[in-house]
């Protein structure tokens, strides 16, 4: 218990010195788009890898808290109103979605999220009067929390990490609660789940909106971070790039979608300035995880390291009674 | 127990109520497609009675028995539960009042541990299963009572192993104890004894008699010579219809039992 503890708090200072190292403008956004990414991953994991319910239109959900934003700062509310406001047409659109979606599982499922994420997609992009069509929203100003300013780059990663560490936090908790024993249980055996008195399709409800509520957090926190949101950011590609965050660094593990949304951003940020076909480069990264690490890049790396350790203390016992033997 | 609080469906129905049955399926039917499962089965199940189900391969034991847990919607008939109809009632809401079911194809968690799988079983049944925010493993009395679950069918010594490191024997044992956590009034076990070595069934035998009378059990068995002596009633099915029906003595001595059945 007491590792562990150290282990967070490490990690934590870690995290928070991260604009010191790096003091270069450029890379502390890129690590602020990691967290504000993983917070995506974490939400779309609790459908993902604690359901079982793989969803294609998260980044309809993502999108509709971001021209949220927009939309009422363009229209000439404060800034607490409008996250606030963002946060709630967040959690109704996801009430919808999973209404609509959590009649079927499986591939029926997916299709039916992909569905509907298109649908999210089309209004931000033909819904001109509200989004503006193409040319998307321009957001001014970043708000001030206490006072701070969120302007300059260092800040903004500060307020983002602290964000961050609430949704993991908050993650954790509710998967080791009987909620999230619940959920598991649904996705390994739902009729199973049904005959022991649990309302299986309500828990799954539930999960959705907890995954709504995190996936419009992000959402928020990326108008913020770009100061701009067009119709982009809702097409398929950015709901199947969320996907692969969670399933590359590991779906149903608690830190996997961080891991995962650290990669993914890297390889398309800073990779590609150095390599044209960067997508190439990630396409080969994702058949290596596949390969070696099918569980995803956190179980597998802690299922390596274990039979590493395994055969080098398996190396050491065969080798001492030999080195006994010697003199 | 966790079904006697408040906000949950139907606690103490059948209370000192021993007078009424405790199981009664009335006229059921059921079809699928052109094939008819279940024809107009009637079953009258007396409280802490131990009825035995037989019949051969397709005889429609298990369809019957999905249809009693509401996994099934019958066509037509009705089935109450200690005088409350529950024809109508989402088949979640039967094991709120009282009813609990093993599977013959053993489905359990596999991923999970044994004492995991027990505690599910419990926390289908507390209001504790909505909470998002505590630890689950700091439920104290809900742990505790997993244990116990798990202690009554020896198995309590192994709680933390994975179920997937288990032995078919043992997974018998895990679907009897989640069942019996649940303090279930009814229970239906969908062949018990089903792909066990003679130790085991034994073993599961020795468990099936340790339940108190308060307990009616409905068994669905093919091993005659183990569950033979466990039954009160026996009940034959054949192609979806009862076609004998009473003492163990009266169903063996049965021509039409030993014509379907044994096989003579």
């Amino acid at each position: 218990m007491i590792d562990r503890r150290i282990a967070i708090a490490v990690t934590i200072l870690a995290l928070l010195a991260v604009p010191y190292a790096i003091t270069e403008v450029y890379y502390v956004n890129i690590a602020s788009q990691i967290l504000l990414y993983a917070i995506f991953a974490l939400g779309l994991n609790v459908l993902v890898g604690y359901a079982g319910l793989v969803s294609l239109g998260h980044a309809g959900l993502f999108g509709v808290a971001s021209y949220a934003v927009a939309s009422l700062l363009a229209a000439g509310h404060g800034h607490a109103i409008a996250i606030l406001a963002a946060l709630a047409i967040g959690l109704v659109v996801t009430a919808g979605f999973a209404a609509l979606s959590l009649r079927a599982t499986g591939i029926s499922f997916i299709m039916i999220t992909l569905a509907l994420g298109e649908i999210l997609w089309g209004l931000a992009y033909r819904w001109i009067s509200v989004t503006n069509g193409d040319n998307g929203v321009n957001v001014a100003t970043r708000p001030m929390p206490f006072g701070i300013a969120l302007t300059a780059a260092r800040s903004f990663y500060d307020a983002t990490l602290i964000v961050f560490l609430v949704a993991v936090a908050a993650t954790a908790i509710f998967v080791r609660s009987p909620f999230g024993a619940a959920l598991c249980g649904t996705r390994d055996q739902p009729r199973r789940m049904n005959a022991l008195g649990y309302h299986v399709w309500m828990i799954r409800f539930g999960a959705f909106m907890f995954s709504g509520l995190l996936t419009s957090i992000a959402g928020i926190l990326f108008v913020y971070y770009n100061q701009f949101i067009s119709p982009q950011a809702l097409q398929l590609n950015a709901s199947a790039e969320a996907l692969l965050m969670v399933i590359s660094g590991g779906a149903g593990t608690l830190l996997g979608p961080v891991v995962g949304a650290g990669l993914v951003v890297i390889m398309k940020n800073v990779v590609s300035a150095y390599i044209e076909r960067w997508n190439f480069m990630l396409g080969a990264i994702f058949v290596a995880i596949v390969v070696f690490m099918p569980e995803g890049l956190v179980p597998g790396a802690v299922r390596l390291s274990r039979s590493a350790w395994r055969a080098m203390s398996r190396a050491k016992t065969a080798v001492a009674p030999v080195a006994g033997r010697k003199p | 127990m966790a079904r006697d609080e408040p906000g949950e469906n139907g606690g103490g129905a059948g209370r000192g109520a021993q007078a009424m049955t405790a199981l009664a399926v009335a006229s059921l039917n059921k079809s699928f497609g052109g094939l008819r499962v279940n024809t107009n089965v009637n079953l009258k199940v007396e409280p802490g009675e131990r009825r035995l189900i037989i019949g051969p391969n397709g005889a429609g034991k298990t369809t019957l028995f999905n249809l009693i847990t509401g996994e099934l919607v019958p066509d037509s008939g009705s089935i109450v539960l200690f005088d409350r109809d529950i024809t109508r009632v989402a088949s979640r809401k039967r094991a709120h009042l009282g009813m609990a079911r093993t599977y013959q194809i053993i489905t359990l968690f596999a991923h999970d541990s044994i004492l995991r799988n027990a505690t599910l079983a419990l926390l289908g049944l507390s209001p504790l299963r909505w909470n998002p925010l505590v630890a689950l493993e700091r439920q104290q009395h809900l742990m505790a009572q997993a244990h116990a679950a798990l202690k009554r069918v020896g198995l309590d010594h192994i709680a933390d192993r994975p179920l997937a490191e288990t032995s078919y024997g043992e997974k018998r044992r895990v679907e009897i104890a989640m069942a019996l956590a649940q303090n279930p009034k009814v229970l239906l076990l969908d062949e018990p004894f089903a792909g066990l070595s003679i130790d085991e069934r034994r073993d599961v035998r020795e468990l099936l008699v340790a339940i108190p009378r308060d307990v009616t059990i409905v068994m669905i068995e093919h091993d005659m010579d183990t569950a033979l002596d466990l039954a009160d009633r026996i009940t034959l099915l054949h192609f979806g219809e009862v076609i004998v029906e009473g003492t163990r003595a009266e169903v063996v001595a049965d021509p039409r039992t030993r014509e379907v059945y044994l096989g003579e």
